[in-house]
């Protein structure tokens, strides 16, 4: 059988979601953030929810999300895309309102946000990347750092006693009343990117279920702040990352 | 027995060729340009053994930059 | 209908609000203003108009429920005092730069740090100079009694939604606190979705029917920045043109001129009858907007009088805007007090004397 047998419409079994604008994303060669847009533009699109989704970007690598997710979109101030969430949410109850989060936003600046949001119960979903490193501004350390990992500001690796430790934040939120649903996932291969995108089709749901505050963390890869090659770096994460945070559900209710 | 065939399309010029469709394909059908690159200099991916493909569709779900379209037929 | 009610500034504010038709209010806690959020919780507005009435857990947390409200095209408010506000600078900033209209109520206390609970008018400066970062104004509204702090609701959501700019309703700690009469107006309907739409098409309410519509301050190209900051420039113009307003009282001849916002021209008022008493003819221009300042009005005002004071509850802020507007053609001095404390209307009359007649 010629190949152009095979390639005809009739026979496409995976295409770009529709939602996916078509664009050059600006993120490195292998960044983990384009499959979970991917994802995010897929599901939208089962879900028919293109016109009653909101997304909330924060700052950080994806404070693009919008030009690559098309539907409506309000850009946060850096951490506080909780907060902003849940007043779309309050005032527009009949719509899918989501957060798309990294680490530094959702983990450090933006702790109160997240803790209070999902205290409070808001049905919001929030969409949580975490590679352990602050991408955008150049590698430097996050509040999810691992212990004895290098970044541009623990040049000789995370030390406890001057830095602290690595935050498992995903952990905590789970242990709010208003928390319905914390999951911890990742996107390195073909089988993860099938329950991670179960996981945020759950935590959508959930947003228009009115059953509280879903948070899906993606444990995630940052090639160019971890100077590895994208397959290389996801080996170490699997070797590194999933220790510290274990792959699946914290919170199921 | 019916053997399923597959093939992809890669949207050469956004492809950042980072591989990971690469080492995801179980049937060791893609390779990265060794030579060529695209608009962006990326050597992209392709096909290098396109008679191997099941159409699993592996490669196009960790594709970060959804550049990859899978077909799949079953051969008569 | 209208009502007749006795009540304080920030209650006022409160039932201004709701019945404006208000969609959202998202607020944390801090004296001399709490009772705008504990007459809201108090009046349950969501079981009747169906406004939202949240206590957020910070002034920052609120500040973005603001901003996220107005992306939605909602009728949103917030209140604070001054070290609250301070924390808000920067989502007023994103407020202003993403061109969205919202309202913003500072009962100001004295600083600075954590200062006083007493009344103050020393955020001047950060109302009207900006406040957070880069080229932005917010319309500032100085309301002197109850009757204006329920006025200057509607006044400023009008205004904020006309320009698309965030509008602030700055007021000191004692027209907050102090109880007067206030008519209050009639119950207006929420807007609905379908209006909502049509009034703000650029808001986030689901891409239904369109295409997708994005708030966001960020722009990468300098040009486009450019072109950004140039549109904002041009509704400031706008906006200083259309919109500046001020009362004079007894200016026409007068001897000398005050210039005070606020409670500090209540205050003024008094001043004017002592000085009256004494021979000593006083006009008084009070601005009501703060930004766009009345410079035009204190300038013509000003002619043939021989001095100009300004009374603020500050160490001397809006001193600097009256001096550009007079050009230094008259002379113009500043009498204030600090701390939480409040002049008397002979204390202010005694300065008067002493920095232009027996100096």
């Amino acid at each position: 059988m010629d190949i152009n047998d095979i390639i005809k419409p009739e026979n496409r079994v995976y295409k770009r979601p529709a939602l996916l604008n078509d664009t050059h994303m600006h993120y490195c060669p292998g960044c983990s953030h384009g499959v979970v847009h991917k994802l995010i533009a897929e599901i939208l699109e089962e879900m028919n929810a293109e016109d009653k989704a909101i997304g909330v970007a924060p700052v950080g690598c994806a404070v693009f999300a919008y030009n690559y997710i098309d539907v409506d979109f309000i850009e946060a101030a850096h951490g506080r895309a909780p907060a902003v969430a849940t007043a779309i949410k309050r005032l527009q109850p009949d719509k899918l309102v989501f957060t798309y989060q990294g680490d530094g936003d959702l983990a450090a600046i933006g702790t109160a946000e997240t803790i209070h949001a999902a205290n409070r119960g808001e049905n919001i979903a929030i969409v949580f990347i975490n590679n352990a490193i602050y991408g955008m501004t150049g590698g430097q350390m996050a509040p999810t750092t691992l212990l004895g990992m290098k970044t541009a500001t623990t040049p000789y690796g995370r030390r406890a006693d001057l830095n602290g430790y690595p935050l498992a934040i995903s952990n905590l939120v789970a242990q709010l009343d208003g928390a319905c649903y914390v999951t911890r996932q990742s996107v390195h291969t073909p089988a993860a990117v099938r329950k991670a995108k179960a996981a945020i089709r759950k935590a959508f749901e959930n947003s228009m279920a009115g059953k509280g505050t879903s948070l899906v963390e993606i444990v995630s890869t940052c090639n160019s702040g971890w100077k590895l090659p994208p397959v290389q770096a996801n080996e170490w994460m699997k070797e590194h990352m999933f220790e510290k945070y274990p792959i699946g559900d914290l919170k199921n209710v | 027995m019916a053997k399923i065939r597959g093939a992809v399309t890669i949207d050469e010029e956004k492809c950042k060729g980072c591989s990971l469709c690469v080492a995801s394909c179980p049937a060791d059908v893609l390779s990265l340009q060794p030579k060529e690159v695209n608009n962006r200099g990326y050597h992209y991916a392709f096909m290098s053994s396109p008679e191997k493909c099941i159409g699993c569709a592996s490669c196009a779900m960790v594709c970060p930059d959804a550049c990859i379209e899978v077909y799949r037929v079953k051969e008569p | 209908m209208e009502e007749v009610r006795l009540m304080k500034g920030n209650e006022a504010l409160a039932h201004a609000a709701i019945r404006y038709g208000a969609d959202g209010y998202f607020g944390y806690p801090i004296t001399p203003q709490s009772e705008v959020l504990e007459t809201l919780e108090d009046e349950m507005p969501w079981e009747t108009t169906g406004m939202v009435v949240l206590q957020a857990e910070s002034e920052v947390a609120a500040i973005n429920m603001v901003y996220a409200g107005a992306g939605c095209g909602k009728a949103v408010f917030t209140s604070s005092s001054s070290p609250g506000v301070s924390l808000m600078q920067e989502g007023i900033s994103y407020i202003a730069a993403s061109e969205l209209p919202a309202l913003i109520i500072n009962v100001m206390r004295g600083g600075p740090g954590l200062g006083t609970i007493h009344p103050s008018q020393a955020d001047y400066f950060q109302a009207c100079k900006g406040g957070g970062h880069g080229d932005y104004h917010a319309i500032v509204l100085a309301p002197s009694s109850v009757q204006e702090m329920c006025d200057f609701v509607s006044l400023g959501w009008d205004l904020a939604f006309k320009y698309r700019t965030p509008a602030m309703i700055l007021a000191d700690g004692i027209v907050g606190q102090m109880m007067e009469k206030v008519v209050l107006p009639e119950q207006r309907p929420r807007r609905t979705e379908e209006q909502i739409r049509q009034q703000c098409p650029w808001a986030t309410t689901g891409k239904k029917g369109r295409k997708q519509n994005i708030i966001t301050s960020l722009e990468l190209d300098d040009d486009r920045m450019e072109q950004n900051n140039l549109r904002f420039q041009r509704t400031y113009r706008e906006i200083e043109k259309n919109e500046t307003r001020c009362e004079l009282i007894n200016t026409d001849g007068c001897d000398y001129l005050l210039v005070a916002f606020g409670s500090m021209a209540r205050i003024c008022q008094k001043v004017m009858e002592l000085a009256a008493e004494k021979g000593i003819k006083l006009g008084l221009v009070r601005p009501i907007t703060l930004w766009p300042f009345p410079a035009q009005q204190i300038a013509d005002a000003a002619k043939g009088c021989k001095g100009i004071l300004t009374v603020e509850l500050d160490a001397g802020q809006m001193i600097e805007d009256v001096k550009l507007a007079v050009n230094c053609n008259v002379e113009v001095k500043h009498y204030g007090r600090l701390g939480g404390n409040v002049p008397t209307p002979d204390e202010v009359l005694a300065a008067l004397e002493n920095l232009f007649i027996n100096k």
